[in-house]
């Protein structure tokens, strides 16, 4: 462990914070700033890299270095981030939006390299700084300023597209769950390659009380654990096993019954910064430039 | 048992054939051979998108032109001299580009009734006369290969005849006296795995050499002396090998680590390409999943403190321009190469074009200013690539880098440089200094906020794509900090040290052409045919589009017309109209072809 001593004060910016009072994201951001400490690192080392909505506002108040990029493309600008500056500790801050509907490519592209970045999803099914349209995570029929007669689109399930896509760990968490939260965060930070933590954020102005079920009632927040049969369905988790993974990942809502929380998923593959830092110390010596330019055939002329 | 050597003072060959018969590869080693000739030389590769088009049919024809001489040249040439036809469509497709008078030789072979079909002849005009006014040699080029591999075993008889090209490349080097060491010696190497194949190779090329040696149909050989270029080490190089390098000098010179962030696109690819054997130069190439990731990466890495680089063709540049918008507002250091190729859309992917310059000038939202330099030739690809990382890298600022599909691919002897002699790019990241740090606060000269990377103590800081409070970089709406902001982005980069335009001027001439680009060639040896018959012209070609060179409007105004030649409708002409407030003219065409010298000396012409 390292003698690097900090505390959640360190990480709060001078930046006064300008989500709508109420939002789900003030209790992600203490729980990020209260588990900063935790990694050991100086702040130096640590970037936050985001996209475009409200959850992307996040990196201006992290005293840590910091991108709000564009709307999607955080994974992206991320990656080759990560892929330079293996040193540095790379954390993603995205929405349901931005990682899922503009930035669904990157997401799943991100995951399948397995880049050494952890990647933050605050999924509030929702469009919430745009003013209230259904995200690529609102359920059919909802109702919204673009949906009038209700959304006719089918959601993605955000974790089983991440397990799909390839992804060496895939876990959720809830907003106002901070010990629930500051756990997933604590294997995320531990995982070496890519981390896809779904967060459940509440936006108590366009979509209030989506997650009530479990953020009223704390007795209804049912955690996974690693060889253990679920709640009773019994599926016994194997973060191991992909098809455990995917099956605790069709539990919805929707369905009625336990909503999983903790990690689905954990397994190591090597990471994509990893593979190409190998390739570039296996490449012979330091290059010659003069002997590169003057390659193939040369002559003369005198 | 030697014929009579004629001498000529330059040729121009085009090889021809399906995109299947190897044409690429044997103009390339015909190049390889006449550059060790010592002689000047253009290349012009001439291929279709498609990969293997339907064998025998018009849009399969492949070619590869080369023009070499006892001089100084400049282009691949306008007509060629000499048509190496394998088959009826290579003939068809390609005839009307021939000098009156050329050579052809072709394949005999390939001339089948179901050939001549595909290529829509209704007979063979071998036998019709139509070919009358040509010098034709009809040589049985694939029956006299595959019959001279009979005997290599090993070897199957689609292989043998697949050899013909090499037995075709035999031939020329013979008739032009070219040196087959390096072929013999390239052939070993490729087929290294395959004995047999190399044997069959090499004994096809040794029984076409040996062909033009005997037989009747050539009557002389050629020559064609060294040329008199400047004293040094030559080799030949490509336009994207040479831009491909030159990233490489730029990151030794600045010591940063190059990222190129990469989407597979034709003419672009090859620089990803060449870049990806490049490790031990500290080279990181990452292939993304689509062109806006592939700039983001860059980006990101440039944050990080590396030399972030994105290459690409235009419609992958547009897409990246979102990321483009985003370097300008942080004020970190990019370059984006477009390998301009014919549109709009796919348009035609192979050939070049000069269509994107007021896209990469002005296609992001708002008031987005970036500088802008072109390449003027395959060589110089190498210096304006250090040139657009230097930039880059002290300004602050993405930096587009212009080139096109005929620098891309085409080759010309290239003076080695002396890596010793470049300068070094001055790149200094910010350090703590014990005052508050302000990543808005600009250096006083350059305009150019510190770059502060990631690891440094005490320089934590948050930079994003919405407006920044002068000096802090705090997220701001105060307009007149907007309106300050707008002013110093665009002051940045109008005041981008660039070299003030040089003229090759001629005493008397009124006439100025104004070029940039891959236009370099055709446009000066237009230039130079005009000159050679008495008249009077300048020329200027600009490295910078953006900004222009200081002295730019005074040159301008010192000539009575001004003639923009430009591979799309007039668009360096219609910013130098505007900024200038001057009347300048276009020559417009946009063929997906490099202009031929006689139509630059036509439009000047009917200026003078």
């Amino acid at each position: 462990m390292s003698d690097v001593k900090l505390t959640m004060k360190d990480f709060k910016s001078d930046q006064e914070v300008r989500w709508c009072p109420g939002c789900g994201d003030y209790a992600i951001l203490a729980a990020v700033q209260s588990f900063m400490p935790e990694l050991g690192l100086e702040r130096e080392k640590i970037v936050f890299i985001s996209g475009i909505g409200c959850a992307a506002r996040f990196p201006y108040y992290m005293q840590t270095y910091g991108m709000h990029s564009i709307h999607g493309r955080a994974p992206a600008i991320a990656t080759g981030l990560a892929v330079t500056r293996p040193d540095l500790s790379v954390w993603v801050v995205t929405g349901d939006g931005d990682a899922l509907s503009i930035g669904g490519n990157h997401l799943i592209h991100a995951l399948r390299r397995n880049v050494n970045l952890k990647i933050l999803l605050f999924n509030n099914r929702i469009y919430g700084l745009t003013k209230g349209q259904y995200s690529p995570t609102s359920g059919q029929g909802k109702v919204t300023g673009s949906t009038p007669a209700g959304s006719i689109d089918y959601p993605f399930n955000p974790l089983a597209l991440a397990l799909g896509a390839g992804a060496t760990f895939v876990a959720r968490a809830l907003d106002v769950d901070k010990a629930g939260l500051t756990g997933v965060l604590r294997r995320a930070a531990a995982h070496r390659g890519a981390a896809f933590v779904e967060i459940f954020q509440n936006c108590n102005i366009y979509n209030d009380g989506e997650f009530a079920a479990i953020r009223e009632d704390r007795d209804a927040r049912t955690y996974l654990a690693h060889g253990e049969e679920f709640a009773g369905t019994g599926i016994v988790h194997d973060e191991t096993d992909l098809s455990t993974a995917f099956e605790l990942a069709q539990l919805s809502f929707e369905h009625g019954g336990a909503i999983p929380l903790g990690v689905f998923r954990d397994v190591d593959r090597p990471s994509y910064d990893d593979l190409l830092q190998a390739q570039l110390d296996a490449a012979p010596g330091e290059g010659d430039l003069q002997a590169l330019v003057a390659s193939g055939d040369t002559w003369t002329i005198s | 048992m030697s014929k009579p050597v004629e001498q000529l003072d330059s040729v121009v060959i085009r090889f021809a054939g399906d995109s299947g018969d190897g044409m690429q590869l044997t103009g390339g080693r015909f190049t390889s051979e006449t550059a060790l000739s010592g002689n000047d030389l253009a290349t012009f590769p001439d291929f279709p998108a498609e990969i293997r088009a339907p064998a025998g049919s018009l849009p399969g024809v492949s070619g590869f032109q080369v023009h070499f001489a006892d001089h100084d040249i400049l282009t691949p040439g306008d007509l060629p001299d000499v048509l190496v036809a394998m088959n009826p469509a290579a003939l068809k497709a390609n005839l009307r580009d021939l000098r009156p008078g050329a050579t052809l030789i072709v394949d005999t072979d390939a001339f089948t009734d179901r050939n001549l079909q595909k290529a829509g002849y209704a007979g063979s005009p071998l036998d019709d006369g139509s070919l009358d006014g040509y010098q034709v040699h009809a040589v049985p080029l694939t029956s006299m290969t595959v019959g001279a591999l009979k005997d290599v075993s090993g070897v199957t008889p689609r292989e043998a005849e697949r050899a013909k090209n090499m037995f075709a490349l035999g031939l020329m080097s013979w008739l032009y006296g070219r040196p087959v060491e390096s072929t013999l010696e390239f052939l070993q190497t490729k087929f290294a795995k395959r004995p047999e194949i190399a044997e069959a190779n090499v004994k096809a090329f040794n029984t076409g050499y040996a062909f033009g040696e005997t037989s009747e149909s050539f009557a002389v050989q050629y020559e064609v002396r060294p040329a008199k270029l400047a004293p040094g080490r030559y080799r030949q190089i490509t336009g994207n090998a040479a831009l491909s390098y030159g990233l490489i000098a730029a990151s030794r010179l600045s010591g940063l680590p190059l990222f190129l962030g990469a989407y597979p696109i034709t003419p672009a690819s090859s620089i990803l390409e060449e870049l990806a054997k490049h490790k031990s130069f500290g080279v990181r190439t990452f292939q993304a999943e689509d062109e806006i990731a592939a700039a983001g990466a860059a980006l990101g890495a440039s944050f990080g403190g590396a030399l972030g680089v994105t290459t690409s063709a235009g419609p992958g540049v547009v897409l990246k321009s979102e990321t483009v918008g985003l370097a300008v507002a942080l004020e970190l250091p990019l370059v984006i190469v477009d390998v301009q190729r014919a549109g709009p859309s796919t348009g035609m992917p192979t050939k070049p074009e000069q269509g994107d310059l007021l896209m990469v000038l002005h296609g992001r939202n708002s008031e987005s200013p970036v500088p802008v330099l072109a390449a003027g030739t395959p060589g110089d690809c190498f210096y304006a690539a250090i040139e657009a990382a230097r930039v880059a890298l002290t300004y602050r600022t993405p930096v587009y880098l212009l080139s096109d599909a005929y620098l891309a691919n085409g080759a010309e002897p290239w003076r080695i440089p002396d890596i010793s002699s470049l300068a070094p790019i001055d790149v200094r990241f910010a350090e703590p200094d014990g005052d508050e740090f302000l990543p808005y606060r600009r250096d006083p000269e350059t305009l150019a906020r510190p770059w502060a990377i990631p690891g440094t103590p005490g320089l934590e800081h948050r930079i994003g794509g919405l407006e920044k409070a002068n000096e802090t970089g705090n997220v701001s709406y105060d307009p007149e900090n907007h309106d300050l902001m707008t002013q110093l982005r665009a002051q940045k980069v109008a005041g981008v040290k660039v070299d003030d335009q040089p003229v090759d001027h001629q005493e008397g001439a009124d006439v100025l052409v104004l070029s940039w680009g891959g236009t370099f060639g055709p446009v000066h040896a237009g230039v130079r045919r005009i000159r050679r018959r008495g008249g009077k012209v300048a020329h200027a070609h600009l490295r910078w589009l953006n900004p222009f060179p200081a002295n730019l409007g005074d040159v301008l105004r010192s000539y009575d017309r001004v003639l923009v030649p430009e591979m799309n409708l007039g668009q360096l002409l219609q910013l130098v109209r505007a900024r200038f407030l001057i009347d300048a003219v276009g020559y417009n065409r946009v063929t997906g072809r490099p202009f031929k010298a006689a139509e630059i000396a036509a439009a000047i012409e009917d200026l003078l």
